[in-house]
């Protein structure tokens, strides 16, 4: 509150003079909106041209497996963290999105370009060096993509049925519908069909291969396109759009439903309203992680990998870092996926050693390492932010 | 030796202090009374001689025996009963299992619980008539009649009573204060949380003043409601 | 009608293990207001005990020989060290949460339920491996009605079940400990004012749930001897089951979680027996755990207190 001491009786007229000082000329708020996506396509590509070359295909698996997790934890946070709802089964809207994604990718590619195969160009490319074997851009590019909005748009319809109960439950009940939506995905995707060779597909309708996605066994045989370029576009896109969520109008309803529900409402927020609306957005990115799930090297889709466990190692993600924090959650998944990487030693008490950090955590640090706060308003940063002068 | 000694009590709720040195001493057979406005101290006070929270310094005293470190049932054992504020009834319960509730820590038979309730109905005849009704549907005197009556089930030798006319008609308030007079005359000793400082002056036998968590008067309850400041900033009358 | 009759039987034979392990949800939802996620872990820690009981005395493989007593005393013990996990639960991970908010303590039950699961699944404990039950109770057929046997087994499920659970009802509506109980669901604090020893009555609670939780287990091991690892994918989904029961017959009421326990195992067994043939094979018995979601689902917003629960208002 720098101007507080001059609030005191000024006219109308030269605060809205002073609001219109304060405003920052058109372009320079372009710009300014604009440079967190420039900045993030830029790293995108960094990354997708040189990743493999600085930490060779091991590291970069595990870089791409951590942006994968920074969009789970981060959309999971929309609905724990800022609505102060509990979904416990975010892995199923992965699933959903996953599955859908794969659905369009395998047969898509079939439909479109004859074989199942990758047909993607450089930006798509994983293996290495980038692009010298293949096309520099290609139909596959734009497919890739397209499903996996398409996944993000599944599992929103889903995120809006299951937001829709909470309309009448809180608390703990939703948190059994949503564990009860994973495993439902789980057991109808697990009652498929086996999925169908290049050879077999021809001549059938579309609706016919709808339950050819593996079942038990996996979707085996979807092409490779989570390449870095593509996984780390979607980063900065969830991460982008959660903030600038958190600092919307809507963002303050989310915070308004967590802290109290009645308050809210009286004050004229239509809760069920934002929490279905938290369930959808937050649906729509776990599906585009699914997406890239789906279609990341070594990696074998399967429903059974997407279950409560998962939603689990989400959640504990989001509680760690902090429940409504986005820098939290970016940590937390950051350090949650290298962790597992360097105790593959000791992997049987990984869980035993993630259950005790919960519980010891919710004794002692409820509110998660960050709380409520992002990284830079820790009065750390804010002191060097403000050149010494405490506010 | 007083019954009840409180002693220079300090409570704090997180980092906020709630009280701030209060000592209290309360005789055997009195009845007497706290006032002040909301936020003074005096439920916690109260809060803190019950066990519902424990106090961060001071002491507190029952028959000599220090009770401040001591768990909330096990102070009832000893011959406190606490009618909080709001009544604290069991919506759900029967008037009946309200008073059986009441009587929890004195562990009777079935005819010596009939026996002791009978003795406490007689105070409240109301009750009687509705010991099979939930009692969540009784009115706001009748549910403080209950919290009453529950309380005396416990055959306590001190009763605290946290404004017990809260939210109630002026005529019931009066039936309400008329009570507390008849209680304390067979032998229970009162300590008495009030607003309506009118009424409980009047019913008193000593009473403290508290303001922001301090003890800011203390007198005889006559003189109090002669005092000029007691009148002026409680009672409206200046 | 041979298939419907032996369907029924083993309904109601499911329904009231479903039903048991309920009771222990209900309970500690009654009195503490939390779903106790970690009770569906203790069902299957009982279950575990037992085993692990049976083999240490040596009444598996060659000493093997069915008989009663040997049954009781393994079911007790299972009780025993269950009633213990379930205090030591309580006491260390959720009486230092006690009026934190839902959502952490819901957390922290998660929490305790992946620990119990993991410890279990340690090679130093009960390893990864698939286990069987040794036979403890006679496989003996007590009468055969229109084609279907009555076996020995169901029936003590079942009498053994009813017993129990009208132990706790008089336990809850008759005595003095369940006048504490149902005190501190009202409220914890005006509890206390009435002289109740709350720490003590929601360790009693934790205590007999988790015991109820243990016969279930040991009942359950008895009849499907098969011991499943990983636990979570054989067990959890069963502590599941038992809370949708739980909150199809109304939580926090004891008499619905044995109307819901059954109704969960009509519609599980049923769901497995006919879902295929009247489907035309397009449904398999697979669905059945879809069947169970949807009735929760269904039940949660046509009447969210349950079949036979009674509204509460959210206070302000």
């Amino acid at each position: 509150m720098a101007d507080s001491p001059t609030t005191t009786a000024r006219p109308i007229a030269s605060i809205r003079a002073r609001t219109l000082q304060l405003t920052p000329p058109r372009w320079v708020a372009f710009c300014r909106g604009a440079a967190p996506i420039v900045i993030g396509v830029a790293l995108a590509v960094l990354l997708q041209f040189y990743a493999n070359r600085w930490f060779g295909g091991y590291r970069e698996k595990i870089l791409i497996d951590i942006g994968i997790n920074i969009i789970l934890a981060v959309s999971l946070n929309i609905v724990n963290g800022y609505t102060g709802q509990f979904s416990i089964g975010h892995a199923g809207f992965m699933a959903v999105g996953a599955y859908t994604a794969g659905f369009i990718m395998y047969y898509g590619s079939f439909w479109l370009f004859g074989d199942t195969q990758f047909h993607g160009g450089i930006l798509s490319a994983t293996t290495d060096p980038r692009g010298l074997h293949g096309p520099g851009f290609s139909g596959g590019d734009l497919l890739f993509p397209a499903a996996l909005i398409a996944g993000g748009l599944v599992a929103a319809l889903f995120g809006f049925i299951v937001g829709l109960p909470s309309l009448r439950l809180r608390g703990d009940y939703l948190a059994i519908v949503t564990l009860g939506f994973g495993e439902i995905v789980r057991v109808v995707i697990e009652t498929t069909g086996t999925v169908l060779a290049g050879d077999e597909i021809g001549g059938q309708p579309w609706y016919r291969l709808l339950n050819r996605v593996g079942g038990p066994m996996g979707f085996g045989g979807l092409p490779i396109y989570a390449s870095s370029f593509w996984v780390w576009v979607c980063v900065a896109a969830t991460v982008l759009a959660a903030y600038r969520i958190k600092a919307s109008t809507m963002g303050r309803a989310f915070l308004a439903v967590r802290e109290n529900e009645i308050a809210a409402a009286s004050l004229g927020v239509p809760i069920t309203r934002y929490k279905v609306r938290a369930f959808v957005i937050a649906a729509f990115f776990a599906g585009v992680a699914g997406g890239l799930f789906a279609h990341e090297i070594g990696n074998m889709l399967n429903a059974g990998e997407l279950g409560f466990l998962k939603s689990f190692d989400i959640i504990i993600m989001v509680v760690l870092g902090g429940m409504g924090s986005i820098s939290g959650a970016v940590v937390a998944a950051i350090v949650l996926t290298i962790l597992p990487e360097a105790l593959r030693s000791v992997s049987e008490f990984r869980m035993i050693a993630y259950a005790l950090l919960l519980i010891v955590m919710m004794i002692a640090r409820p509110q998660g390492l960050l709380g409520i706060h992002e990284m830079w308003d820790l009065p750390y940063f804010r002191r060097r932010r403000t050149g010494g002068k405490t506010a | 030796m007083a019954l009840l000694e409180i002693h220079n009590l300090d409570v704090h709720y997180g980092a906020i202090q709630a009280l701030r040195g209060v000592s209290v001493s309360v005789e055997q057979g009195k009845i007497v009374t706290m006032l002040g406005a909301n936020g003074a101290g005096k439920s916690t006070t109260l809060r803190a001689v019950s066990g519902l929270i424990r106090p961060t310094r001071g002491e507190v005293r029952f028959d000599g025996k220090p009770i401040h470190n001591l768990p909330p049932h096990r102070i009832v054992e000893m011959g406190i009963s606490h009618v909080p504020e709001g009544r604290g009834i069991f919506p759900g319960f029967t008037v009946e299992e309200n008073l059986q509730a009441g009587a929890y820590v004195r562990k009777m038979s079935h005819g010596e619980f009939e026996r002791e309730r009978g003795r406490v109905t007689k105070l409240f005849p109301v009750l009687k008539e509705r010991l099979a009704q939930p009692a969540g549907t009784l009115s706001g005197g009748e549910q403080q009649m209950l919290a009453i009556a529950r309380a005396l089930l416990s055959k306590p030798r001190l009763l605290l009573l946290d404004e017990p006319s809260l939210g109630l008609a002026p005529l019931i308030v009066q039936v309400i204060f008329r009570i507390i007079r008849e209680i304390n005359q067979t032998g229970t000793t009162i300590l008495l949380v009030e607003q309506n400082i009118h009424m409980a002056l009047n019913a008193a036998h000593e009473g403290y003043v508290l303001e922001a968590g301090s003890v800011v008067m203390k007198d005889e309850a006559t003189k109090l409601a002669a005092n000029d400041d007691v009148r002026k900033a409680y009672l409206g009358v200046g | 009608m041979t298939t419907f009759l032996q369907t029924l039987m083993d309904a109601i034979s499911v329904g009231s293990l479903y039903a048991l392990i309920a009771l222990g949800y209900t309970m500690v939802y009654g009195v503490l207001r939390f779903i106790n996620f970690a009770h569906g872990d203790v069902f299957m820690l009982g279950a575990w005990f037992s085993f692990w009981v049976t083999t240490k005395f040596g009444w598996a493989g060659e000493g093997a020989h069915p008989s009663i007593p040997r049954a009781l005393t393994v079911m007790a013990i299972a009780m025993a060290l269950c009633g213990l996990l379930g205090y030591l639960i309580e006491r260390l991970a959720y009486r230092p949460l006690r009026f934190a908010p839902r959502l952490n303590v819901l957390i922290t039950a998660i929490g305790v339920s992946l620990l119990l699961q993991n410890t279990g699944q340690l090679k130093y404990v009960f390893g990864t491996e698939n286990q069987r039950m040794p036979t403890l109770l006679p496989a003996t057929t007590l009468a055969t009605v229109a084609g279907v046997n009555i076996t020995l087994i169901d029936v003590i499920i079942v009498a053994g079940s009813l017993v129990l659970m009208g132990v706790l009802d008089r336990l809850v509506y008759r005595s003095r400990m369940g006048m504490a109980m149902r005190a501190v669901a009202f409220d914890p604090h005006t509890a206390s004012l009435m002289g109740v020893n709350v720490n003590r009555t929601v360790s009693a609670t934790f205590v007999a749930g988790s015991m109820l939780a243990a016969a279930a287990g040991f009942l359950y091991a008895t009849k499907y001897p098969n011991l499943n690892q990983p636990a979570f994918s054989t067990w959890t989904l069963l502590g599941l089951k038992a809370f949708i029961a739980a909150v199809v017959g109304g939580i926090g009421n004891i008499r619905g979680a044995m109307v819901g326990g059954l109704l969960i195992g009509l519609i599980e067994q049923f769901g497995v027996a006919y879902s295929a043939p009247l489907s035309h094979g397009y449904i398999t018995g697979e669905f059945k755990e879809i069947y169970v979601f949807a009735l929760l689902i269904l039940v949660l917003l046509v009447k969210p207190s349950g079949i036979l629960g009674r509204l509460t208002v959210e206070k302000v």
